[in-house]
């Protein structure tokens, strides 16, 4: 079984964005889904620190410093974006007016569970941004992410162990096997997107999953 | 006749007190009044109370401030960074305190403390570590959590031009606090790359109103900040 690569994962989640859609993209992974939009969509990325309609990343000798996404790097503005002030920047966040955001995941949990700020390590310094603003503000939230961390062990679970972002916050979830919705009986599979047995996506998944019929 | 420019960034900041609470504009680099920060470092008032939403990069301006040991406590949403390492001793060697705090609750607790209300309940942060201990209250079927003003000291900021008035027009993602930190701390400083004549601001286009501004330094061709 060939898992699917960073870039297809953002872009099998890119394809299921509303044309239209005003859209968060998390630091991180989710920045590829950037990549894969299609411009004609006018689906405009939000940027936390200021900004929406956030366009590619600058080219190299365009930087602008005052001109970063969230992530902290270069970037443009298309035409017709525009920029404002962060407690504008947080109502639309916290306010529900973003349709949808995607963020990166450790753990999701089958009742909607969203952990993915911290490792809950002692002596390192929490660090939250504004993952738990979206968590709880957006209309929608994506998880993409790998079906199993690097030691095998599965990030879809039962309960979260790690410390929370938010509780039952979580519609989706894109990994690198499967697209999985989170409904009132659980986790339920809508596409599966390698070749894999069902016994084998659920011995890859710590909490019970049921099947959507295509 | 009012005119908020001064002469320079020592004078600027001269009175900022011991254990005072400083609001420092700023995401990333991006709007970092670091040739005010290097002014309170010669200046030398110490257990300050810092407000930024990162801890400071490299060794420039709030990081310097730290590795000067004169912030007792920082308030962020993110402190980790690729360049936040003297932050980052600190904290692991217990030498600073760190109060962290959702991004969008620093700036709702900024707007709160601005607009002269006695706080908020919000969803963010319920159900969660950041919430232990806070007052908790269901409202029309969800949970909220209660969070208190952030009142300051002072708030340094950086903006793109001001006139003589106070009024500010910022620059790109540089605005990001600067408005809302203007609003909320007693004393507002201003670090500005451009100073203009009343009457070259576009009314229409005023992000800060001059009531909000207390100083303002021209830095036409800063050293550190972007």
């Amino acid at each position: 079984m060939q898992r699917l690569t960073r870039d297809q994962m953002a872009a099998r989640l890119a394809k299921d964005i509303l044309p239209g859609s005003y859209v968060n993209i998390g630091i991180g992974m989710p920045e590829r889904v950037a990549d894969y939009l299609d411009p004609a969509d006018e689906i405009l990325l939000h940027s936390e620190n200021g900004m929406l309609g956030m366009g590619p990343s600058a080219k190299e000798g365009e930087e602008d410093l005052e001109l970063i996404s969230a992530g902290k790097h270069p970037v443009t503005l298309l035409t017709g974006g525009a920029f404002f002030e962060h407690v504008t920047s947080f109502v639309m966040m916290r306010g529900g007016h973003l349709d949808l955001c995607i963020m990166g995941g450790m753990q999701v949990a089958s009742n909607g569970d969203l952990a993915n700020w911290s490792l809950g390590r002692k002596g390192e310094p929490p660090a939250v941004g504004g993952a738990m603003d979206l968590a709880m503000g957006a209309k929608k939230v994506y998880i993409l992410m790998e079906h199993n961390a690097k030691d095998g062990r599965p990030k879809l679970v039962e309960r979260c162990s790690l410390p929370l972002t938010g509780p039952g916050v979580v519609s989706r979830v894109y990994t690198d096997l499967a697209v999985v919705e989170i409904r009132p009986e659980g986790f339920v599979v809508l596409d599966k997107l390698v070749d894999i047995s069902d016994a084998e996506l659920q011995a890859h998944t710590g909490a019970s999953l049921t099947f959507a019929r295509p | 006749m009012i005119n908020k420019f001064i002469g320079g960034l020592h004078e600027a900041v001269a009175d900022v007190h011991d254990g005072a609470i400083v609001l420092v504009g700023g995401f990333g680099g991006a709007g970092h009044p670091t040739e005010l920060l290097h002014a309170l470092l010669d200046q030398g008032a110490r257990d300050l109370t810092m407000v930024s939403n990162n801890a400071g990069n490299h060794e420039v301006g709030l990081a310097a401030l730290i590795k000067a040991e004169r912030v007792k406590k920082m308030i962020c949403s993110f402190p980790k960074s690729s360049h936040s390492h003297v932050f980052n001793q600190f904290y692991s060697e217990g030498r600073i305190e760190l109060e962290c705090v959702p991004q969008g609750t620093i700036a709702e607790r900024l707007h709160a403390a601005a607009a002269g209300l006695g706080g908020f309940y919000t969803r963010t942060s319920y159900g969660t570590d950041l919430a232990k201990g806070k007052e908790t209250r269901e409202i029309n079927g969800k949970q909220y959590v209660f969070e208190y003003p952030l009142h300051a000291d002072f708030a340094f900021v950086l903006a793109q031009k001001a006139d003589r008035w106070g009024n500010l027009v910022y620059n790109k993602t540089a605005r990001n606090f600067g408005p809302v930190m203007c609003q909320a701390a007693k004393t507002t400083i201003v670090q500005v790359k451009h100073k203009v004549e009343l009457g070259d601001l576009d009314p229409e286009t005023v992000v800060t109103p001059g009531i909000f501004v207390d100083r303002v330094v021209e830095v036409s061709n800063p050293q550190f900040s972007s």
